[in-house]
């Protein structure tokens, strides 16, 4: 049972990293962009959210509201002022351009907020859980994390597929020039998908801040995560990006169990493995 | 049409700096008698920069290998180093120079896992790897875990008793370490192998097409890149004296700082580096006292540069010029004496 409880316990934690990855396998999707500074706007969102419930005093959850579309136009205005003309056959400028974005973030942060470690507080709500027989219980908190993975990714899924913007994003993904020819006007199409992608990263930043400590550093290591969930559940499924991120969280929360030294490393070694053996990940959709 | 044509490689432009850099490189081998410890510090560490820019531009600027894990091979390199001579009680030279083996050694089975990423995930699972050994270091007690270790005192004696001959030591070894790899990458680059890497940087595809083993030639730059790294990190933290997992695998000072260096200098030459270099040097002597600003700073140059200049400072500088330092090009000069060309032979193209 203690076991079963470890397992579980991992799966909800998969769902955070499930949120970190929809935004990256979203951006990635549609222009071919990795987004080296992914893990950093995580962590930018968190500090909103920290400034917005210092400023108003309101729950953090709520904070959402004000986050979330600030986000989102962040996410037009970075894609269309910068990150488009970094797009063309060469790798070298998206990387290295959202490589120099993450180090400008991480130390403009350091400058405005310290390195101080910072929680949102979420009263009642970081301790409640659900018990289920004498050692399983269920935090409310982590199960609200996984159900709003589950609600966003259906969300993306109902965007691309039934919307006329989610064609838009599916015809640019499998061939830009020719879309372009039918009407899409790319440009507009690449900034609302980094638009949609940072709004979505500002619900897993919020989430992240509720539920552990974060300071100016931690981005790196969300953008791992990230990445590890998006190669593990195969590139271009976002139910298979949910599914990379429960076998990360399940191995980390295992990892942990056996000792707190390995949390990080199992994650990391699991993801290795899926590397070796399956290279295109446990469900992969796209090509490249 | 033999005889009507030659290959020119060197050109007046970089016979001038030869002679130029003559007395420079004899200032450099003189500064012991002339600089105190403090400037030999500093050339130590310009010099590591020196090579580990050159090696990550071997590795992006030519096979489009853009590592963000070079840190992993620094870390693991003064690891070695530390294992070997504090552990196993071999003697610090040689200690230093298994330590760069080992770690091209390690490299070989970690190529054989991120080889399989492409591009932009290349370059992220490098830095998961890179993760992946602090963490195991973190675990080894023998080498102090997550807090490190001190070079015990015998080890650092049995270098050289005196601490100025220790200094000297360090300093040669790492002044030779810099312009070795400048040397390197130099006479590399005019090989026949060297032929190869511009090809694989100009187009893959057509590299391959004329017969160029694309696999073989990068896995050979990312081994080759990685015993350079490993060789600076086993230096490094022997001139630091402590090493720990977080300083041995510092993304920040192993491979953001070495990006920036070469994007700023100039991707894709062995000019760019250098003045990559100096530049980085002489912003961190201006921008010392403004702490993040600095690194927001370097961010903001790079990433302007990349945007408006993707070939860097150098290549603002060199290209209306025609200039150039090291002679790696093959540019095919029609002979005067040659009879009047017919028209439609083409005329000598710009070859570099």
């Amino acid at each position: 049972m203690a076991w079963a409880n470890i397992v579980l316990q991992g799966a909800l934690l998969g769902g955070l990293y499930a949120l970190f990855a929809a935004g990256l396998s979203l951006m990635f999707g549609v222009m071919r962009l990795v987004n080296i500074a992914h893990g950093d706007l995580i962590v930018l969102s968190a500090y909103c959210a920290l400034m917005v419930v210092q400023a108003t005093g309101l729950h953090p959850l709520l904070s959402l509201a004000v986050v979330v579309p600030l986000m989102f136009g962040l996410g037009y205005a970075l894609q269309r002022g910068l990150l488009n003309f970094t797009l063309g056959g060469d790798i070298l400028p998206p990387l290295l351009v959202t490589f120099g974005l993450s180090v400008i973030i991480q130390n403009a942060l350091l400058e405005g907020f310290s390195a101080d470690s910072r929680r949102l507080q979420a009263g009642a709500l970081e301790t409640a859980s659900l018990t289920l027989g004498d050692q399983i219980a269920i935090g409310w908190l982590p199960a609200i994390v996984f159900l709003a993975a589950i609600a966003v990714i259906a969300l993306l899924e109902l965007l691309l597929y039934r919307t006329p913007l989610g064609r838009a994003f599916r015809a640019t993904s499998d061939d830009a020039d020719t879309a372009q020819l039918y009407g899409v006007e790319i440009r507009h199409v690449f900034a609302l998908a980094t638009a949609v992608a940072l709004a979505v990263v500002s619900v897993a930043g919020v989430l992240l801040a509720i539920r552990t400590n974060f300071d100016p550093s931690i981005g790196p290591a969300r953008l791992l995560y990230a990445f590890e969930a998006v190669i593990i559940g195969g590139l271009g499924s976002l139910w298979g990006t949910l599914a990379g991120g429960v076998v990360l969280g399940v191995a980390q929360s295992v990892g942990a169990a056996i000792d707190p030294g390995w949390e990080i490393l199992a994650g990391h070694i699991a993801f290795l493995l899926v590397l070796v053996v399956r290279p295109r990940g446990l469900f992969p959709k796209l090509a490249d | 049409m033999a005889g009507l044509w030659h290959i020119e490689r060197s050109t007046a432009v970089s016979r001038a700096a030869l002679f130029a850099a003559a007395p420079a490189l004899a200032a450099l081998l003189a500064l012991p008698a002339w600089g105190d410890s403090g400037d030999m510090r500093l050339a130590v560490e310009i010099s590591y920069y020196l090579a580990l820019a050159q090696a990550w531009n071997l590795l992006a600027g030519y096979t489009g290998l853009v590592s963000v894990g070079q840190q992993a091979y620094v870390g693991l390199g003064g690891y070695a180093f530390f294992a070997l001579s504090v552990l196993a009680g071999v003697p610090p030279l040689a200690s230093l120079a298994l330590a760069g083996l080992a770690v091209a050694a390690l490299a070989l089975p970690t190529a054989f896992i991120v080889f399989r990423l492409r591009g932009a995930y290349f370059a992220i699972g490098t830095w998961v790897v890179a993760e992946v050994f602090r963490l195991l270091l973190a675990l080894a007690t023998p080498l102090g875990g997550g807090t490190g270790m001190s070079l015990p005192v015998t080890v650092v004696r049995s270098l050289a008793e005196s601490s100025r001959a220790r200094g000297l030591i360090t300093y040669y070894l790492g002044l030779g370490l810099g312009l070795g790899t400048v040397l390197l990458v130099f006479f590399w680059l005019r090989s026949r192998q060297g032929l190869a890497l511009t090809a694989i940087r100009d187009s893959e595809t057509a590299a391959a097409s004329v017969g160029v083993d694309n696999r073989r030639t990068k896995l050979a730059v990312y081994l080759i890149a990685a015993g350079i790294a490993g060789l600076i990190g086993a230096l490094a933290f022997l001139e630091k004296l402590r090493i720990s997992p977080d300083a041995a695998f510092s993304v920040g000072d192993w491979t953001a700082n070495i990006i920036f260096i070469v994007v700023i200098g100039g991707i894709g030459s062995i000019e760019g580096p250098i003045l990559g270099t100096i530049v980085f040097f002489a912003l961190r002597a201006l921008l010392v006292d403004y702490g993040a600003w600095y690194l927001i700073t370097l961010g903001a140059l790079a990433v302007a540069v990349m945007l408006l200049a993707p070939q860097g400072l150098w290549g603002v500088l060199s290209r209306p010029l025609g200039l150039q330092f090291f002679p790696v090009q093959r540019r095919l000069r029609l002979l005067d004496s040659a009879p009047h060309a017919a028209p439609g032979v083409p005329a000598a193209g710009r070859g570099d």
